[in-house]
């Protein structure tokens, strides 16, 4: 009984995680139509971010919710008015500017903070399940993910700026007829995705070693959840993660690590060879 | 224009001769080696994404698989020309199964992309995890992250202690890579390569045409796997050693800056990119004062940014340009990449 | 007596040599012995890789202050392998046929001594491997300074069996070194009258353990044993600790703090967990103290609290390399080699090395540590400890032309 517990929690966290580490990925290519692959670096320097605050005095959720989110938000935005801007609508083209970008960061990262793995502690203590003993940071990564979704789809849904930015996302030309900057929009939606990517690194990072290439672990994780999950933002996002958190956690459980993370990139093939759109280009088509 | 073509491809050999003879003399055949199989590399790339319109983000699939059945085979067998020639062909029909499996599923864009990518990735895992001694075919061992060394290098045919190593491989590769750009362009002069291309341009043009869209790009996909698998055979070779390395993200990504550097839409280009940007790799691995992966994403940025066509394109159309000035209006000729022209 | 142009030069030398400062020297000296080596000095592995680069640097600096060796200064041609085991063949090719150096020190994980070694050997280059590794090469052109499990493991698991109990649950690195330390761990819990649960093996990559931390209390060992390898297993430390299972079950590690990963953690999270090496920097030895007080003036005293065992055991690498040809009167491969095989012993900062002939294997001291407040405190020390697991079945005395890494039975 408390076996069963602790494995749905295990699974939970699992999907959990996923929606974390995909969400910024999934606002930026499901509004934007770009792939962000940098994503997992931006990742990476909200991950260092959180560390260099908590070892310079401030709380640690400060920095990991706030501090770290800021600061890659703003680096998204450099980046985005210095490269991706010039790439609107060319998809190849900023997936390959992006994976430079990437590989750039990876490099920055490097002769700033070196390769030694560095960290900081959990800041949940652990607590006892029946027999088991639980990560409480689990508990904590779930709730972030679950506010995380929640917020997106408030935002999206209920503020004046969400309405704007769904509709420039559909028409453009309208967008600016009606006195909206396009320009701008995209701006705001970049940066919200890069800070969505510098949330999730700041929360994953007490739970890791930290080292520049650490993103790189991530990215295609993200990209294949996004891609398979479909156009639609919230929905896309929650089934792609459901279904490969659940694949590879139970592989993961019932053999090792490896044969779950292979599962889950067998599901990837699989899915995308029955739902060549992804699973909101055939189920709850025009969802949010 | 059939004409023009080939008399470009006769120059290319011509000029790829001066060079296998004169670059031994500026650096070492070691090197070189390397720096010829990138080019391979390249050009199986080059292939289907410049003239198929397939972006492939895992090229490296291929070229690992190659580089690995060559060396298991070689472990076995011990005489070099069987496991060769399996290098070649494993890969060409693991291309040709996965090209079906995702063409005539209507795969396309970024969704062909991400099944490629994990194709790799699955290769990666798999490959890494192998070190138990469970893993074992016939008498070679996978090895895990470790890899396979001591097989049995590329011998003269029918000989096996005549080992082909260091400079006499490095002419062996140069040939190798002249004979698959000379048949890769007679593949695309034929009526298959035209239909090729034309899938690259309007791909719904040419179905209502009635050609099977489908097939051919199976096969091209297959030709190109045979390619890189021959790349990964040489390296094998050359390195002595194969890791589960070659299947990795990075490797793969650095395929597709050399071709993006190089320039898509010609053949020359991807090649030229991948050497130079091999070299440049090299050189920067023997310094430690700027972090050389750094250098190699912002070589890629600005190339997006400022060069879109790559490289050797935008230096080729400078050059008509300039020949053509006198004329009050160049013919221009369509295509997606601009007015690059065949080479 | 005739003299040729060359002896008046070497006569010329030899003056200069006694009566000038070390730049004049340098010039006018025969051609200096190249000292090759190839690490990881960036990407996931640097942690290990930079202090040995700092550790080979500071010796070659302190034979060359000295006057060098037979007189000729030593070439430090170092490449760095970026944690790619793909660069490590190649830059070996580079060292043997472009650099012709006359030794390598090379080769940080057992995957990257077993691409290159074979490589040396056909080179005819005279190979040290300084790391503390899994056991069993059996090859007379490779010598290895660094411990193998009979020294450590084997008088590491009795004490922690007696302390905590009989079960063990085994976490390993997926490659050749975590599945043939597994293996051993496994066999000295048998010889014990002990028992394994289970084996988990993580590829290198891998940085979430939640599932296997539920895993083992599923199992509900006495102890977890890690020879979990690199930057991404690190993770184990803290989610263990963030499960609130350091009170639960207690840890070893026979990789733990070689990469001063003592460091990395927190004393919450590291404190308790049970390792034995050949060094510590506790270590209150006056060699110890000679070394690190050398470390600091070259390399800023900053740097000090980096020194780990495998950059001690590189340090004595080539130290003891440089005593052997100053014993052979030359650097050629075999006449190296024949001194190293007279038994040649070294004083390092960790204690004796002496080379043991019949393995190329080095004898060592052993001392069992515990982390507390990120220190590797000294419990108890065993000295001289001999590689019995390689000398079981490894004898070069006997059969000079073996070259295999043997596996061990279980």
């Amino acid at each position: 009984m408390d076996l069963a517990a602790v494995v749905i929690l295990d699974i939970l966290y699992s999907i959990a995680v996923l929606v974390l580490i995909s969400a910024g990925l999934a606002v930026v290519f499901g509004m934007m139509r770009v792939i962000n692959l940098a994503h997992g670096e931006f990742m990476m320097l909200g991950g260092y971010t959180t560390i260099v605050s908590v070892n310079a005095g401030i709380n640690i959720y400060i920095a990991m919710l706030i501090v770290a989110p800021l600061v890659v938000g703003l680096i998204g935005l450099v980046v985005e008015r210095v490269v991706i801007r010039f790439l609107y609508g060319r998809l190849v083209d900023t997936m390959l500017a992006t994976w430079g970008l990437s590989l750039f960061f990876i490099g920055a990262a490097s002769m700033v903070f070196g390769n030694t793995t560095t960290g900081i502690s959990t800041p949940v203590s652990g607590f006892t399940l029946g027999a088991y003993q639980i990560n409480g940071y689990n508990f904590f990564i779930i709730v972030v993910a679950i506010a995380l979704v929640i917020a997106t789809y408030a935002v999206l849904r209920g503020t004046r700026l969400g309405l704007v930015a769904r509709g420039t996302m559909q028409r453009p030309d309208m967008a600016s007829a009606l006195g909206y900057s396009a320009d701008r929009v995209y701006m705001t939606t970049f940066f919200a995705g890069s800070a969505l990517a510098g949330l999730a690194g700041g929360v994953m990072a007490p739970l890791v070693g930290l080292v520049p290439t650490w993103g790189s672990a991530y990215i295609a994780k993200a990209f294949i959840t996004v891609i398979s999950g479909g156009a639609s933002v919230i929905v896309g996002l929650l089934s792609g993660s459901v279904l490969f958190g659940l694949v590879s956690q139970v592989f993961t459980i019932l053999f090792t690590p490896v044969v779950g993370e292979v599962a889950l990139l067998i599901a990837a093939v699989i899915l995308l060879r029955l739902l060549p759109e992804g699973i909101t280009g055939r189920f709850f088509r025009g969802r949010l | 224009m059939a004409g023009s073509q080939a008399t470009g491809t006769l120059w290319v050999l011509l000029a790829g001769l001066v060079v296998m003879f004169v670059a031994p003399l500026v650096l070492e055949t070691y090197t070189l080696t390397l720096l010829v199989i990138y080019a391979m590399l390249a050009l199986s790339l080059g292939l289907i994404w410049g003239y198929g319109g397939i972006l492939c983000f895992g090229q490296t699939a291929f070229y690992g698989l190659g580089a690995y059945t060559y060396a298991i085979a070689a472990i076995n067998i011990g005489e070099s020309t069987v496991p060769a020639l399996l290098g070649i062909l494993v890969p060409a029909i693991f291309a040709a199964a996965l090209g079906a499996m995702m063409f005539y599923g209507r795969l396309s864009d970024v969704y062909l992309g991400v099944v490629t990518l994990v194709v790799t990735l699955i290769f990666f895992k798999f490959m890494n995890s192998t070190a138990g001694p469970e893993y074992q075919i016939g008498a070679a061992r996978l090895g895990g992250f470790n890899g396979v060394p001591g097989f049995q290098t590329l011998n003269v045919p029918g000989d096996p202690k005549a080992y082909i190593y260091d400079r006499s491989l490095y002419y062996v590769c140069f040939l190798a890579l002249l004979i698959v750009y000379m048949l890769v362009r007679l593949l695309l002069a034929s009526p298959f390569g035209r239909v090729a291309v034309a899938i690259r341009e309007n791909e719904r043009r040419v179905e209502l045409m009635g050609y099977d869209v489908r097939l051919q790009k199976t096969l091209l996909f297959s030709v190109s796997g045979a390619i890189a698998g021959l790349a990964g055979t040489l390296y094998a070779s050359w390195a002595e050693i194969v890791t589960p390395g070659m299947f990795s993200l990075g490797q793969s990504a650095e395929i597709i800056i050399w071709c993006i550097v190089g320039g898509l839409g010609t053949l020359v280009g991807p090649m030229l990119g991948a050497a130079l940007l091999g070299y440049l790799k090299f050189s920067l691995g023997q310094q430690s004062a700027i972090d050389n992966s750094m250098i190699l994403g912002l070589i890629l940025v600005v190339v997006v940014l400022v060069l879109p066509r790559g490289v050797v394109p935008s230096l080729v159309s400078l050059w008509e340009r300039r020949r053509r000035r006198p004329s009050i209006r160049a013919p221009r000729r369509r295509g997606r990449r601009g007015e690059a022209p065949d080479v | 007596m005739t003299i040729s142009r060359r002896t008046v030069l070497k006569g010329a030398a030899a003056a200069a040599a006694l009566a000038s400062p070390a730049f004049i020297r340098n010039a006018f000296a025969e051609d200096p012995i190249k000292l090759g080596t190839v690490f990881d000095i960036s990407g996931i592995f640097d942690a290990y890789g930079k202090p040995i680069d700092m550790a080979i640097r500071l010796a070659i600096k302190q034979i060359n202050d000295a006057g060098g060796l037979l007189g000729r200064q030593i070439e430090h041609i170092g490449y760095d392998t970026q944690s790619d085991m793909a660069l490590y063949t190649q830059y070996a090719q580079q060292l043997t046929r472009q650099d012709k150096v006359d030794v390598v020190h090379g080769g940080i994980l057992s995957a990257s001594r077993e691409a290159i070694r074979p490589t040396l050997r056909k080179a005819n280059t005279l190979y040290f491997y300084n790391i503390q590794y899994e056991g069993g090469v059996c090859d007379a052109n490779c010598f290895v300074t660094g411990v193998t499990p009979a020294q450590t493991t084997e008088v590491q698991i009795p004490y922690t069996m007696e302390k905590w109990g009989k079960k063990v649950y085994i976490l390993a690195a997926d490659y050749n070194y975590g599945q043939l330390m597994a293996r051993w761990i496994q066999k000295y819990f048998k010889d014990n009258g002990g028992e394994t649960v289970a084996v988990e093996f993580f590829p290198l990559d891998v940085a979430d353990f939640g599932s296997t931390i539920t895993k083992i209390q599923t199992a509900a060992p006495d102890m977890v044993y890690s020879a979990l390898v690199g930057g991404a297993h690190l993770s184990f430390y803290r989610q263990w600790a963030a499960a609130g299972m350091k009170s639960r079950i207690p840890l070893a590690s026979t990789t733990l703090g070689v990469g001063s990963e003592h460091l990395v953690l927190t004393p919450e999270e590291g404190d308790g967990i049970v390792v034995c090496y050949n060094y510590s920097p506790e270590l209150d030895t006056p060699a110890n103290k000679a070394f690190t007080t050398a470390w600091g003036e070259m390399h800023g005293a900053n740097t000090v609290p980096n020194i780990h065992e495998l950059a001690v055991s590189n340090y004595q690498g080539v130290m003891l390399w440089a005593e052997a040809v100053k014993a052979a009167g030359s650097v050629e491969n075999a006449k190296v080699r024949a001194a190293l095989d007279s038994g040649l012993a070294y004083e390092g900062p960790a204690g004796m090395v002496t080379i043991d002939p019949k393995t190329h294997h080095a004898t060592l001291d052993v001392h069992l540590m515990e982390m507390k407040g990120q220190k590797l405190n000294v419990i108890k020390s065993f000295g001289a400890r001999q590689p019995i697991d390689t000398q079981l079945v490894c004898n070069l005395v006997a059969n000079p032309d073996d070259n295999q890494q043997y596996e061990i039975k279980i």
